[in-house]
């Protein structure tokens, strides 16, 4: 919405007040100010000229020399070279000193051996968007179509020393749609009296009612309908004072029959529709619902199918109108009208909303009914347009408007005493300082001792319940003056609860392993969604998808945030940063039975690495990261949370290495996987060797356990042990340590590998492990003979179970 | 005999100089003190000697036998000193040639803005509320005042999965869900952060994803002035003590009175540039007193419970603190990006 403070000036006193203090008070007190437009031009120097006379420059075709009478004893030469300057024209000259938009300044000058002082403008040269000059004086220059003061200044005139505030209008407060809305708003901050249009016409005897009869379909869809007949009317253009307000609001003036429904528009906030009424085609409008189906050409030219949720305006049998949103081609105004059917109508705001949106036709006009437009006044808005039709374009008006429904409004009174206020405000505002508040506003209310009753007018129709006044006593007190305060309610611990303890936990170790905390989009593409999902998520059932989603890039909620990790690492790559660690935090989305039910929502963390891990710049040290890396990452999160271990048992899973990969379990339950990409997947993603883990923190948390089991520390010494064996390489580690394990009890407490080798020197196929083990009795000092035993015990066995050679 | 004693006094003084390892000084030693060294083969003939003669020469061969033992270990012990100056000499580096790189892991600078706000609030008595992504259409719009049809739903366009359920747009489902948790009894102190989703077009200024954190404080007597001073507070503590904060009106369909809130610009003080649309302001947030429908749909009584709430985008805040110039930043993990903020 624009406000044109040379139009607001009109209704209230503002006069002296810096429009950038305007603008704030406006903002504090309500209705945000987004920016301040203009002026364009306010140049004393540039005045109303009279071309005396207008002859051809001697020494040029296209160039004249004009007399022009600027106001002064002596006539003006000017040289010219509009095409449509001419004698007798009331022009606007910029003399010389005038500066022009644009930095050009104006000088006495020769032109081809003729002085020229000072320059004869176009509304262009002037500052004026094109958009706003009419067609025929888009090549030349302006000229004026009314008598004007020679010698005066003409920006005032063109309201060029105009400004102009653009408000970003929240949409309660549909009130400040119009000129008379801000008047309103202006005069309560200020504290001013309104100057509002009270407009009255002349009513012919013959009547409306012999032209036109209305009747409604759907009361619901249309409250109020009005017609009025004007005839006689004189299409021709506005006078240049409705031209300069229309274009200070962003409208293009077209001729006054249109303008004048627009200017209402603005200054009342109440869209009217000027059908004519030769071309109307019958004796009576009927609202009614659209039929199913049912098609009409608007204004545009387009041909809208319609539904019965739609609002037609019709003639009995075609319709002239979607209601609220956009006339028909056929009752068009034309330069040949002279006798206009004037709807001034209440439709239903979501009516008229459903239509626009679905139609994509959003129009001053709509945007006013949709937000529901003040049903009070709407026969003014009528009595203002038929008073302008009256007096711009020589109409007659056919005594009353033919009216159907009703303008009348469910009375709203707010009922409440002063403590409430000031409890939800925190002040101490006094009966006298209450009632200037709603004085200002021109709320009608009623007092009696502490008691209020507001009854809000309907142009504050957003005005409904208790807290509504509370805002409006607290903007107009202003938020500058509320003091600050805290609660002082009883007390609680607040905090985290375990859940977001050990997640903050999880976050912190993995930083302190390296990695970078990464965010990814939840919404992926079909295609990702697919891969890398863990096996223990039901797999059968695809993705939750968007109905409508924008683009096939973020179509599908992820099951695993790998897809998207391996994209930020491949975004990296290509960035020339190769040495990439990254986890994420965060939920992932597994659908439900049943057509409405909430997905599953299951907190992960995922991580894939690639790159250098570590290395020493300047000694050539340089280690990929392999397995192992990312392992003991997990392995150290898993020793921070977990008592009952997590095992690692070698798997095989789309898009991972089938040699190294392996899915994690706490008590025979998969709670996720690690492995390397598969090397074909590396190659798409144009990645090295990539590691990945994607784990489900909600099942770790289920098992987490860290309450420490206290062991005093024994003062009998340990004993360790390494024995080694040969097996065959596929035999896992893990394997070996179980049956170590078991036959070294009851002393044995600790196994280490320190050492696995294959290759060179070592028959194909067969790997060489070695083991530490720790014997310990905590009661006493262990004898040799029972370590030997168990030692014994062990080699045996492990021989035997895994075909072992031992070897020492 | 006497003069025996001085030439070995005198050739073991020699040798001892001229020793110059630890282990030719060791054969020094063997040679002079030894078993079979010099000076006991001294004492050995001793028996030859007189009466008079043998304590005296006893004495002698004993002053002697000191005097080359402490010069031994004199010339030890410089020699020990010089090899360790030596070891040291060898030993020196370049202390200025870089250290061997740790890995640097960190936050993202997000999740680092949230868990801040968090740790404020957590700090005054609140507690912090999550609840689901994917929502329903009740507990996104219609608990909060906004049922079907409701105008402003078109200032949040959505991103649907089915008519009833929808990536949230906002995380204020989370205070409706905690209200009703409550079954009516105050107080309620939440502090919501999440992931919320819209229907936008990714460019430099909008992401169809982006975070949100909510706070909400439900009891008896809570005022807009109690609001102004816990925003004050959060003000100050993201944006530095000499921000100066205003509320003014807005409207939000759950809170009203609505208010956003600016704080003074940092780079202009508040005379107006270019970061600040001229206006000395830049807007932080929204707020307002909890709407009564929302309170008596989450089974509170409205005319004795009153409560505020307020919403913020941390990557507005991240953007604004750090004057980071693009939203997508947060979400292409570039790791030049995210490095920079791991200090904060
Ligand atoms: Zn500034």
């Amino acid at each position: 919405m624009l406000v044109s403070i040379n139009w607001l000036k009109e209704y209230v006193d503002i006069e002296g007040i810096p429009t950038g203090e305007l603008a704030e008070a406006i903002t504090k007190t309500g209705v945000e100010v987004d920016g301040i437009h203009g002026p364009i031009l306010n140049d004393d120097k540039i005045v109303v000229g009279y071309v005396e006379a207008c002859e051809q420059h001697p020494n040029a075709d296209k160039l004249n020399l004009c007399q022009v009478n600027v106001g002064e004893e002596e006539l003006a030469q000017i040289v010219c070279g509009a095409p449509n300057v001419a004698q007798g024209q009331y022009v606007v000259v910029a003399r010389p000193g005038a500066r022009l938009p644009g930095g050009l300044k104006i000088k006495k000058a020769k032109l081809r051996g003729e002085a020229s002082e000072g320059m004869i403008c176009s509304l262009q040269e002037l500052g004026v968007d094109e958009k706003f000059v009419p067609d025929h004086q888009k090549d030349g220059i302006f000229v004026f179509d009314e008598e004007v003061q020679i010698g005066e200044p003409a920006c005032p005139l063109l309201n060029l020393n105009d400004q102009v505030l653009e408000l970003d209008l929240t949409p309660n407060r549909a009130d400040c749609l119009n000129m008379v809305g801000m008047a309103y708003e202006v005069a309560a901050i200020y504290n001013k009296e309104l100057q509002l249009p009270s407009p009255a016409v002349t009513k012919a005897d013959e009547s409306s009612k012999d032209y036109i009869a209305v009747r409604i379909e759907n009361k619901e869809m249309n409250p109020y309908y009005g017609a009025w007949i004007i005839k006689d009317l004189e299409v021709k253009s506005s006078p240049l004072w409705l031209r300069n307000r229309l274009i200070s609001a962003g409208i293009r003036p077209i001729n006054n029959l249109v303008d004048i429904t627009n200017y209402v528009l603005l200054e009342y906030g109440q869209p009217l529709h000027a059908f004519d009424y030769d071309r109307f085609g019958s004796k009576e409008v009927v609202t009614r619902p659209a039929h199913e189906g049912e098609t009409m050409t608007t204004l545009d030219g387009k041909e809208r199918t319609l539904q019965p949720e739609h609002l037609l305006i019709t003639n009995g049998e075609k319709p002239h109108a979607l209601a609220g949103v956009m006339g028909g081609q056929d009752s068009e105004v034309q330069d040949d009208t002279t006798t206009i059917l004037l709807e001034a109508a209440y439709f239903d705001p979501r009516t008229v909303r459903k239509a626009s949106s679905q139609h994509n036709l959003r129009s001053e006009a709509s945007a006013r009914f949709e937000k529901g437009v003040d049903l009070a006044r709407v026969k003014e808005a009528a009595m203002r347009a038929a008073e302008l039709y009256e007096e711009l374009a020589g109409g007659t008006i056919l005594g009353e408007m033919v009216e159907e429904g009703s303008t009348d409004r469910e009375p709203v009174q707010i009922t409440f005493e002063r403590h409430e206020i000031n409890e939800r405000i925190g002040t101490e505002l006094s009966i006298d300082q209450m009632n200037d508040i709603l004085e200002r506003l021109r709320l009608p209310y009623e007092q009696q001792g502490e008691q209020y009753t507001v009854t809000p007018p309907s142009r504050r129709n957003d005005l409904r319940i208790l807290e509504d006044m509370v805002e409006e006593f607290a903007r107009l007190y202003g938020y500058d003056h509320i003091p600050y305060t805290l609660p002082t309610g009883q007390s609680n611990k607040g905090g985290l609860t375990k859940r977001q303890r050990l997640t903050r936990e999880v976050h912190a170790y993995l930083q302190k392993t390296g990695l970078n905390e990464a965010l990814t989009y939840s919404l992926t593409t079909e295609e990702k969604s697919k891969h890398f999902v863990s096996p223990e998520i039901q797999t059968d059932q695809e993705a939750v998808k968007l109905m409508m989603p924008m683009t096939d890039l973020h179509s599908h909620l992820r099951l695993s945030a790998i897809p998207e990790l391996l994209s930020s690492l491949q975004y990296n790559v290509a960035r020339n940063q190769y040495n990439l660690g990254f986890y994420e935090l965060g939920s992932v989305y597994l659908p439900n039975a049943g057509e409405d039910v909430l997905p599953k929502e299951e907190l992960r963390v995922a991580a894939a690495i690639t790159g250098i891990w570590e290395n020493h710049p300047w000694q050539g040290e340089k280690k990929p990261v392999d397995f192992f890396v990312l392992k003991g990452i997990l392995e150290g999160l898993f020793e921070h949370f977990l008592k009952s271990p997590v095992d690692f048992e070698k798997a095989s899973l789309a898009g991972l290495h089938p040699g190294r990969t392996a899915l994690l379990k706490i008590d025979g339950e998969t709670i996720g996987y690690i492995g390397q990409l598969h090397p074909t997947v590396q190659k798409d993603h144009d990645l090295d060797e990539t590691y990945v883990f994607d784990v489900n923190l909600k099942k770790v948390f289920d098992y987490v356990d860290k309450t420490p089991d206290y062991e005093a520390i024994t003062k009998y010494p340990a004993v360790s042990q390494d024995l080694a064996f040969v097996v065959n390489a596929e035999i896992a580690a893990k394997e070996i340590e179980a049956t170590i394990y078991e036959q070294g009890q009851p002393y044995l407490k600790d196994i280490r590998i320190f050492d696995v080798y294959q290759g060179e020197h070592m028959e194909e196929g067969k790997k060489s492990i070695a083991f530490n083990l720790t014997f310990q009795n905590n009661e006493r000092t262990l004898k040799d003979e029972e370590v030997d035993e168990a030692r014994e015990r062990i080699i045996e066995k492990v021989k035997e179970a895994f075909s072992a050679e031992f070897r020492g | 005999m006497k003069e025996r004693l001085q030439s070995i006094k005198q050739e073991a003084i020699t040798e001892i100089e001229a020793a110059d390892t630890q282990k030719s000084l060791q054969d020094v030693r063997v040679q002079f003190l030894g078993k079979k060294g010099k000076i006991t083969e001294v004492l050995k003939g001793m028996g030859k000697l007189s009466k008079e003669e043998r304590p005296v020469i006893g004495q002698l061969a004993n002053e002697v036998r000191d005097q080359i033992t402490e010069s031994i270990e004199e010339k030890a012990a410089l020699l020990e000193k010089q090899a360790i100056e030596e070891q040291l000499k060898a030993e020196t580096i370049d202390v200025t040639l870089p250290g061997r790189p740790t890995h640097t892991g960190g936050p993202h600078i997000l999740m680092k803005t949230i868990r801040d706000i968090e740790d404020l609030f957590i700090g005054m008595g609140y507690e912090v509320a999550e609840g689901p992504e994917v929502e329903t259409d009740y507990y996104n719009f219609e608990a909060l005042n906004l049922p079907k049809g409701h105008p402003a739903r078109d200032m949040q366009d959505s991103l649907y999965i089915t008519e009833e359920l929808l990536m949230r747009t906002h995380t204020s489902p989370v205070q409706a869900r905690t209200l009703n948790a409550h079954e009516g009894r105050g107080p309620v102190k939440i502090i919501c952060p999440g992931k919320v989703y819209r229907r936008d077009t990714d460019d430099a200024t909008h992401s169809h994803q982006f975070t949100q954190i909510e706070g909400l404080y439900v009891d008896e007597h809570i005022t807009m002035s109690d609001l102004k001073g816990t925003l004050n507070v959060l003000a100050k503590h993201l944006f530095g003590e000499d921000r100066e904060i205003r509320l003014r009106p807005s409207f939000f369909p759950f809170t009203e009175p609505s208010v956003e809130m600016d704080i003074s610009c940092k780079v202009c003080n508040g005379d107006g540039c270019s970061v600040c649309k001229h206006t000395g302001w830049i807007e932080i947030l929204g707020a307002g007193l909890v709407h009564p429908n929302v309170l008596e749909m989450a089974g509170f009584d409205s005319k004795k419970y009153t409560g505020f709430a307020f919403g913020m985008g941390p990557e507005r805040i991240a953007m604004l603190k750090y004057g980071i110039e693009d939203i997508r930043h947060f979400y292409t993990n570039d790791v030049r990006f995210l490095k920079q903020f791991h200090q904060v």
